[in-house]
């Protein structure tokens, strides 16, 4: 059995929503949707799950914060104590306030850099890597939907002409 | 949804298509550049070059080509560090601050003030480690073990944690700025005809195809960056004004400097921020994008931060009278009627006197009139910084010591050279970069463009 692949190009964000909605309710699996720029509600409609990007945020923010603190207490306390200025440097607690501004800094370092990494990596993001979308107008002001057929291309045609997409094309896969 | 009233004036002008959007940010960098461009651009390639012998005399010879004496041994130098980190504020603060705001207007100025951060911290960093003297010894500055030649860092010093914030605040800046340019350069690359620029926008795009599920986790980072990013912009600054204010000097040991030097910070970021996009909406066509809306909004938020920093400078002279330290009395004193009067007061007229022009909606909404008032609060954040720093350190404590300072063509070149070097980095930016974040622009077009709002 050949398999083909069907998309439908809309161009308007609010008809590929309200066609991605309707398309879904009558059972047909959306592969993927392009669009050139975030559409809301879209996620939702196409029954993502939630990012948990702020999730893995906090955790790099804690791991950052007892780091910066464990190489403060290390450096300042542990391996070296000075007298700098008559402050002398006894224990983490008492050195606590002077620690604050780098702690903080420590922390959002390692937040924003280790999830911005994880997105990348997530989303296959990185120099060399080829686009996948399979019409360069999805970056300008095309919207397409991705459908998969097994023998039914007909009907995911008409479906998809009837939720008012402007174009729809067809191609074989292996 | 979003849902804007029809009522409020529209964000994009001009009945600006999806489409329309794609033509207007593509089209300066498919395009070839004009001769402004190109007299501009050697102009500040010049005045870079000027900067870059200065820094390597500087190098070469120790930092006694400056103008430093052992009373003012900060001058110009940490004045244009200030400045330049200063100028760097408006950036973030637009396009963190005003994203969990949920300000529209942000989105056509967002890109280019992000930029100008970019390139106003790069200007700022050189001056600390040139002023170090040995700069290929700034490494120091590491919290590296004791056996690579020193003893490790004063976690105390202040100095110290304004390596760690400008650092940080570089970096998280600068991805912060790229994660938003990788769906531009997306589109750019698609649209490129030229094989070697569709080679170079692919290897910029990362090979975003803007999927539904990358939009998502898109919209995700930018809001935790926005969310990281805000009390980052304000750490700063707030850091850079320990870097006075921890110390015991008279004029500089006051518990007021954080909160006035952030909203100074503001003030001239974005005084900056009009500088350059008012030429530059002019010069790659950007009016319908960049409105007078847009012009007005900035206006007053200068006119607000200038008003804050109008008070702070009236709580320190009130504070020094209030405190009952001679020393500190005087410091304040001197700097209105000393020897440094004409820099005290060129402060006070362009930092507490110009911006309450911008009271006037005939006035802020003035493209000439903003662009005039832009640079006279680029000037007067200078010598504010100029008038904290010098005139508190050149009376000290013991009279015999007190002196004046006076740059040498160094100093002067190397300030010149850093204006230089941003502005080569900025044209440079405008012709190769998508200058606005189209594919978030995009995203407004049906509530806020004009087309729609009838």
């Amino acid at each position: 059995m050949s398999k083909k692949v069907i998309y439908g190009i809309y161009d308007d964000d609010d008809v590929i929503l309200q066609a991605v909605k309707d398309i879904r309710e009558k059972g047909v699996h959306i592969e993927e949707v392009y669009t050139p720029f975030p559409v809301h509600g879209l996620d939702h409609a196409l029954g993502l799950k939630p990012t948990r990007l702020a999730i893995t945020s906090f955790i790099y923010g804690c791991v950052g914060l007892s780091l910066g603190l464990l190489m403060m207490w290390y450096m300042m306390i542990q391996d070296w104590p000075q007298n700098i200025g008559g402050k002398p440097n006894f224990s983490l607690l008492s050195n606590l306030p002077a620690f604050v501004p780098i702690a903080f800094e420590i922390t959002v370092f390692f937040a924003a850099h280790l999830m911005v990494i994880t997105y990348l990596m997530r989303c296959k993001l990185y120099p060399g890597s080829t686009a996948c979308s399979p019409d360069p107008r999805t970056t300008d002001d095309m919207f397409l939907m991705e459908i998969e057929a097994h023998g039914n291309e007909a009907e995911i045609i008409a479906l998809i002409k009837e939720t008012g997409a402007v174009e729809v094309k067809e191609e074989k896969i292996a | 949804m979003h849902y804007e009233s029809p009522i409020r004036e529209p964000l994009i002008l001009e009945g600006k298509t999806l489409h329309d959007i794609t033509e207007d940010v593509a089209r300066p960098i498919e395009g070839k550049a004009n001769k402004w461009w190109w007299a501009l651009f050697l102009l500040s390639l010049a005045a870079f070059m000027w900067g870059v012998g200065s820094l390597a005399y500087t190098a070469g010879t120790g930092i006694g080509v400056w103008g430093l004496n052992k009373t003012v041994g900060w001058a110009w130098d940490i004045t244009n560090f200030v400045w330049w980190v200063g100028i760097g504020h408006a950036g973030t603060l637009i396009s963190a601050v005003l994203l969990l705001f949920r300000q529209k207007w942000r989105l056509s100025i967002n890109r280019s003030a992000e930029a100008m951060t970019i390139f106003a911290v790069i200007q700022a960093g050189l001056f600390p480690i040139f002023h170090m003297g040995r700069p290929w010894l700034a490494y120091f500055v590491l919290p590296l073990p004791n056996n690579f030649g020193s003893l490790w860092v004063n976690f105390n010093s202040p100095l110290l944690w304004d390596v760690f914030a400008i650092s940080t605040y570089l970096t998280v800046s600068l991805v912060f700025w790229y994660m938003g340019l990788i769906p531009d350069f997306a589109m750019i690359r698609d649209r490129a005809v030229k094989p070697i620029s569709k080679k170079i926008y692919t290897i910029l795009s990362f090979g975003w195809s803007g999927k539904a599920k990358h939009w998502q986790r898109f919209e995700e980072l930018s809001l935790v960056l926005a969310g990281l990013a805000t009390p980052l912009v304000l750490s700063v600054h707030t850091i850079v004004s320990m870097d006075f204010a921890t110390s015991i000097i008279p004029g500089w040991h006051t518990t007021i400097f954080p909160p006035y030097f952030v909203a100074g910070a503001i003030f001239s970021g974005f005084a900056m921020v009009q500088t350059l996009l008012l030429v530059m909406r002019k010069v790659v066509k950007m009016e319908a994008y960049i409105t007078i809306k847009h012009i007005e909004y900035m206006n007053i938020v200068i006119m607000v931060t200038g008003s804050i920093v109008g008070v702070a400078y009236i709580t320190e002279l009130f504070i020094a009278w209030y405190s009952g330290v001679e020393f500190e009395q005087y410091a304040f004193l001197n700097r209105a009627t000393g020897p440094y009067w004409w820099a005290y007061w060129a402060m006070m007229t362009c930092n507490v006197f110009s911006p309450q022009f911008m009271w006037s909606k005939k006035l802020r909404t003035s493209i000439a009139f903003t662009f005039f008032i832009s640079i006279v609060v680029n000037i007067g954040m200078w010598f504010e910084r100029f008038v904290i720093i010098v005139t508190s350190l050149h009376r000290d404590y013991l009279p015999s010591s007190w002196s004046m300072f006076s740059p040498t063509f160094v100093d002067i070149g190397i300030f010149v050279g850093t204006i230089g070097f941003f502005f080569v980095l900025f044209l440079l930016y405008a012709r190769t970069f998508p200058v606005i974040a189209q594919a978030e622009l995009k995203t407004i077009v049906k509530s806020s463009a004009s087309q729609n709002k009838k």
